[in-house]
């Protein structure tokens, strides 16, 4: 942590200057968010409002390092409700993109990463399906734009990010 | 003849035949076109939006330019490929910097994002392309006594800023649809909350918690089955039975079928051509309720 000496400010900043950081700070900490919140109502893990709280005290290294920012299931519940418009899942997106960018990624999301890059879609298809798809007179799927998706994946500097496994299966 | 982009994403073609199997049929017997396009990939959900948003509005505005240039609006079935598109596209009609920026790239594979299109769920060509009192007349098979637990899923509805589609408190659509069918929309505890399906894979424990207090709710009130639209809701539903019966040593039996599954029961389709075996947990007992057998 010691490597890291920002103040809360200069995180509040970068927070802001990242996609879907810009509503942060109108934050008040009432905690509608946390309590209509379907992931904090099952674990103790996770609370939406601390996150934003941690953050905006400047805690980055605590917020980007904890397994916290990775437990939000986007469902946009919160966002919903938030008497400030903090766009919290979108926050919550520009705290893992910042995360990301210093090679804190989960497996599960190399994982996605990879297969995106590779395929140019989530889920790969399966042989056994592609034919079962004539069987049950599904037309043929036409092809994945896959050089496009790389192309767009090369000129956004997505397929330099710090993350394992990505590379070298581009080809 | 009203004609769409169909956009089928990732998981549908991968994994749910069942689900672009009742789709498609159901949207021809009510004529309703579906053209696929060429060159389509992933619309960049949720697990790309956390890797680089930025690069994920880019893919999102790639498909749909392929839709611009096809001159054809866009349906989707997931809800997900819902969320999006359309967020992508409004944004991006509405944001003049970021469009420039998006189209900076976009410049690269010959591609301008124009924001001529509009981006729709496939309930939404329901409603307004083939309209409630003509789907009601079309349906032959009433789906009569079928207690109905909906769940759209957290992304057709939210954010709602930007999506757009209904009430994201109240909302009437999905059941309004539902009960065009014959069927019976019942109210359940936290019916507008999330699967927890986007949790899988990282923390399973918590998602497989909230699943269960999912189907929980639905059973207490008396549901059939839960509907959903979403082939991740559905996944993370109906497999996670199996994985509730193992984890908590609990069997629900609860149903999970694609709304698009009981419309098209409801228009008169064969049950032996919509792939039903793709279930995990067997939906005999609805069968049994609306009065069609599986032989
Ligand atoms: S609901 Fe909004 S203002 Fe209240 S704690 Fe959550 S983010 Fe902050
Ligand atoms: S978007 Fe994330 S933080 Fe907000 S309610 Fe849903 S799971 Fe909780």
């Amino acid at each position: 942590m010691a490597a890291q000496e920002r103040t809360s400010s200069d995180f509040t900043v970068e927070i802001k200057q990242t996609l879907g950081g810009e509503s942060i700070t109108r934050c008040y900490q009432c905690g509608t968010c946390a309590s209509s919140c379907p992931v904090a109502k099952m674990t103790d893990r996770y609370n939406p409002r601390e996150v934003i709280r941690l953050a905006l005290l400047g805690q980055r290294e605590n917020v980007l390092g904890s397994d916290t920012i990775w437990l939000c299931a986007s469902c946009y519940q919160c966002q919903e409700r938030c008497p400030q418009e903090v766009e919290i899942a979108d926050v919550i997106y520009a705290l893992r993109n910042i995360a990301i960018r210093e090679g804190k990624v989960p497996k599960i999301y190399a994982e996605f990463a990879a297969t995106l890059t590779r395929d140019g879609r989530l889920v790969s298809m399966s042989k056994f399906l592609e034919k079962k798809r004539i069987e049950y007179g599904l037309p043929p799927l036409k092809p994945t734009g896959v050089e496009a998706i790389r192309k767009i994946l090369s000129a956004t500097g997505f397929d330099k990010l710090p993350i394992s496994g990505m590379k070298g299966e581009s080809t | 003849m009203t004609s769409y982009a169909l956009f089928l994403g990732c998981t549908i073609p991968a994994r749910q035949p069942h689900y672009e199997l009742s789709a498609r049929k159901a949207m021809a017997k009510l004529g309703v076109e579906l053209v696929d396009l060429e060159g389509v990939t992933c619309c960049a959900p949720p697990p790309v939006q956390s890797i680089d948003l930025e690069t994920s509005l880019i893919v999102a505005a790639y498909n749909i330019c392929l839709a611009e240039e096809a001159d054809l609006n866009i349906v989707t079935l997931c809800t997900g490929c819902f969320e999006s598109l359309a967020v992508a596209n409004n944004i991006l009609k509405e944001n003049v910097m970021l469009r420039t920026r998006v189209n900076g790239v976009l410049s690269c594979l010959g591609k301008e994002f124009k924001g001529k299109k509009e981006v729709r769920h496939y309930l939404q060509v329901l409603l307004n392309d083939v309209g409630l009192n003509y789907l009601r007349r079309s349906v032959v098979k009433p789906l009569k006594s079928l207690r109905v637990a909906a769940f759209s899923g957290c992304h057709l509805l939210r954010p709602s800023k930007l999506l757009r589609f209904d009430d994201p408190e109240r909302p009437r659509i999905f059941d309004t649809l539902i009960e065009a069918l014959g069927a019976e929309s019942v109210w359940y505890r936290n019916k507008l909350k999330c699967c927890g399906g986007l949790l899988r894979g990282y923390a399973d424990d918590v998602a497989l918690a909230i699943a269960r207090d999912k189907i929980v709710n639905a059973a207490h009130a008396g549901a059939d089955c839960i509907a959903t639209l979403c082939p991740f809701c559905f996944l993370t539903l109906d497999l996670g039975q199996v994985l509730i019966k193992s984890t908590y040593k609990e069997e629900y039996d609860m149903p999970i079928i694609h709304y698009t599954e009981l419309l098209s029961l409801s228009l008169g389709i064969d049950p032996k051509e919509l792939a039903l075996e793709f279930h995990k947990v067997k939906i005999d007992k609805v069968l049994d309720k609306i009065g069609l057998n599986l032989p």
